[in-house]
Formats: structure tokens, C-alpha cells, sequence
């Protein structure tokens, strides 16, 4: 009776748990699509979070924005450029590459090979010569001798 | 010259510094405005008034006007009424966009407030916000007589926006206009 009582529950309980903020699309592929794009969209009004995690009325205006355009059979570029037209670059999170941005995307590789470079060129510097003993020469050898017969006065 | 190379790293946090420091001025509320320079955006939507009809974009043209986006649950927009009530009265142009508001209350809310602008337009399901770039209220936009964006604020207007961002360019396009 119990257990029976707990399966009504989770039955009753199941659809509610479901409904929040379900979305259902007329083909199957456009759920993922929805799920990436939702994630790699900014939301305009908070400060970094993506249109999935956020609950601002204008995020949930956007994902249902999102979910119209996957149903018109728009791509995902067409629908980025339909967004960024209206909210500028700053709704993605994955930037363009254009004028702008080309800095952001090719100063990680810039970076590396700078480095790399500085690795190599130290691993090709010839190692530090030892100071080579030298001998003292006569001179030097007869000063050394003044200074210690005048300190042993 | 290798002495020199030594001073590399801290000539390179410094530029670092700088150049982050320089950003910490920025405001990161708001966003760049993708529509300035842009025609307003077709639509058609009912008015405000149910007896004035449909508006469309066509009836945004011919005189530089501001297009302010307001709502009832909008709390800023209380403050920035007054100053909405002075422009209209100075003779400037508004056209209000109730966004995503209902009826009863945006009526109450001109009644008891004033009302600045000629028409309002009614967007109760903020589709013409989208088409706008509108991420909240208040917003408003300054276009000019051809009916294209030449301006966008987001936030309130008061004395000193309105002095510092809109009175020359509004100005400008309004000698343009005559």
C-alpha cells in the first residue's frame, strides 16, 4: 500500500517536475540546437550569464525568441546575426571573428609562440663559461709579496 | 642589452595595468547600441489607445521625435517622468512605447502622472522590444526626421543626460529638419 501510494506520487509529481520551462519543438534536432545556442547566448540584462541560466524576464523573452527562429528554419549563424543585430556582439559569448576581435582570437597562439621562442632561444645560449684560472703573473706575484711583508710588520 | 631584457616583464605588467585600469571606467551594464545609424524597425502594433488603431513605422517619420519605452512595473520610469513631461511641454516630440504593461494600468499610470507623448504603442508582448534591442525599461531612442536611430539611451533621463547626451544632437537634427 505504501509503495503503492509513493508510484501515485511519483506520478502525480513527474508531469509537474516536467513542465518548468519545457520546451517542445516540431523536430526532434532542433531540442540540441536550442540547448547550445541557449547556453552560448548572453543574456543582455545581467551581468555574465547565458540565456539558460538566467531567469530575467528578458532571457525567457529571448530563448522563446530563439525557439521561433529554430522553428522558422532559420540556422544557427542567421539566428546569431538576427540577435547581434538587435543586441550588438555582446549577447555571444563565442565572439566573431571580425576587425574587432581578430587581437582576442590570435593573441593565445601569439602568446604560445612567443614563448616557445624564449624556450628555445635559452635552450640553444651556449651554458656560462667557468672563469678560467689564470695564473698570476711576476709582477703581480712580487706586489703580493710587498703587501704581505708589510703586513706582517 | 640583456640588463634591459630584464626589465621586460615589469615594462609588460605595467602596459597590463594601465590598460586595465583604463577598462574599470567602463560601464558594464550597457551595451554597445547595434541600431544607431539604423532605420527604426518595421512594425505594426495597436496603439495605446484602442481608438487611435494601428501604428506603424511609417507614422514614426517626418519630424525628429524621441521614442521612449516605458512601463508601469518599471520603477525608474516614475523618476524619469517628470523630466519626460518638461521635454513634451518644451515642444519636444515623444512616443511612447508601453512595453509589456497592461492597458488598465498604463492608463491610470498617465492619468495620475501626466501624459508626454503623442501616441504611445502598445507592445504587450515586447516583440517590437526585440526588433529594438531593448533589454529594459526606461530606454530611449532619438530619431530623426527620415525616421532612422541617431541616438539610444538606456536608462533614465534627467537634467543632465538630457544636457549631456541628447540637447546638442537633438539641436542638430531638428535645424536639419526645418
Amino acid at each position: 500500500m505504501k509503495r503503492l501510494a509513493f508510484v501515485m506520487f511519483l506520478l502525480a509529481t513527474g508531469p509537474v517536475i516536467a513542465t518548468s520551462d519545457l520546451v517542445v519543438f516540431s523536430d526532434p534536432s532542433y531540442t540540441a540546437r536550442y540547448q547550445t545556442m541557449i547556453t552560448e547566448l548572453r543574456c543582455p540584462k545581467c551581468q555574465n550569464q547565458n540565456l539558460a541560466d538566467s531567469n530575467s524576464p528578458i532571457s525567457q523573452d529571448l530563448r522563446a525568441e530563439v525557439q521561433r527562429l529554430l522553428e522558422l528554419g532559420m540556422t544557427n549563424p542567421e539566428i546569431e546575426q538576427y540577435l547581434t543585430a538587435r543586441y550588438s556582439e555582446f549577447i555571444l559569448y563565442r565572439p566573431q571573428v571580425n576587425n574587432n576581435t581578430y587581437l582576442l582570437w590570435l593573441a593565445p597562439i601569439v602568446i604560445l609562440l612567443i614563448g616557445m621562442a624564449i624556450v628555445f632561444g635559452l635552450s640553444r645560449r651556449p651554458k656560462a663559461v667557468p672563469q678560467v684560472q689564470r695564473d698570476t703573473t711576476q709582477t703581480e706575484q712580487q706586489r703580493l709579496a710587498e703587501l704581505l711583508k708589510d703586513g706582517n710588520k | 642589452m640583456i640588463r634591459f631584457a630584464l626589465f621586460l616583464p615589469v615594462a609588460l605588467f605595467v602596459v597590463l595595468s594601465v590598460v586595465l585600469l583604463l577598462g574599470l571606467d567602463g560601464d558594464p551594464t550597457e551595451l554597445p547600441s547595434a541600431l544607431v545609424g539604423e532605420p527604426f524597425p518595421a512594425f505594426k502594433l495597436e496603439a495605446l489607445d484602442p481608438e487611435q488603431g494601428f501604428i506603424d513605422e511609417q507614422q514614426l517619420i517626418g519630424e525628429v521625435a524621441l521614442v521612449n519605452v516605458w512601463a508601469t512595473w518599471c520603477y525608474a520610469c516614475r523618476i524619469e517622468h517628470a523630466k519626460l513631461n518638461q521635454l513634451a511641454e518644451s515642444g519636444v516630440k515623444i512616443i511612447g512605447l508601453n512595453y509589456k504593461d497592461n492597458r488598465a494600468d498604463a492608463f491610470d499610470w498617465l492619468s495620475l502622472r501626466g501624459d508626454p507623448y503623442a501616441f504611445s504603442i502598445f507592445d504587450l508582448r515586447g516583440s517590437l522590444g526585440i526588433d529594438l534591442g531593448v533589454y529594459g525599461a526606461p530606454e530611449t531612442f532619438l530619431i530623426d526626421a527620415q525616421g532612422n536611430i541617431r541616438y539610444r539611451r538606456v536608462g533614465v533621463i534627467d537634467d543632465r543626460v538630457w544636457e549631456n547626451e541628447f540637447a546638442e544632437l537633438y539641436a542638430k537634427l531638428k535645424a536639419k529638419a526645418l
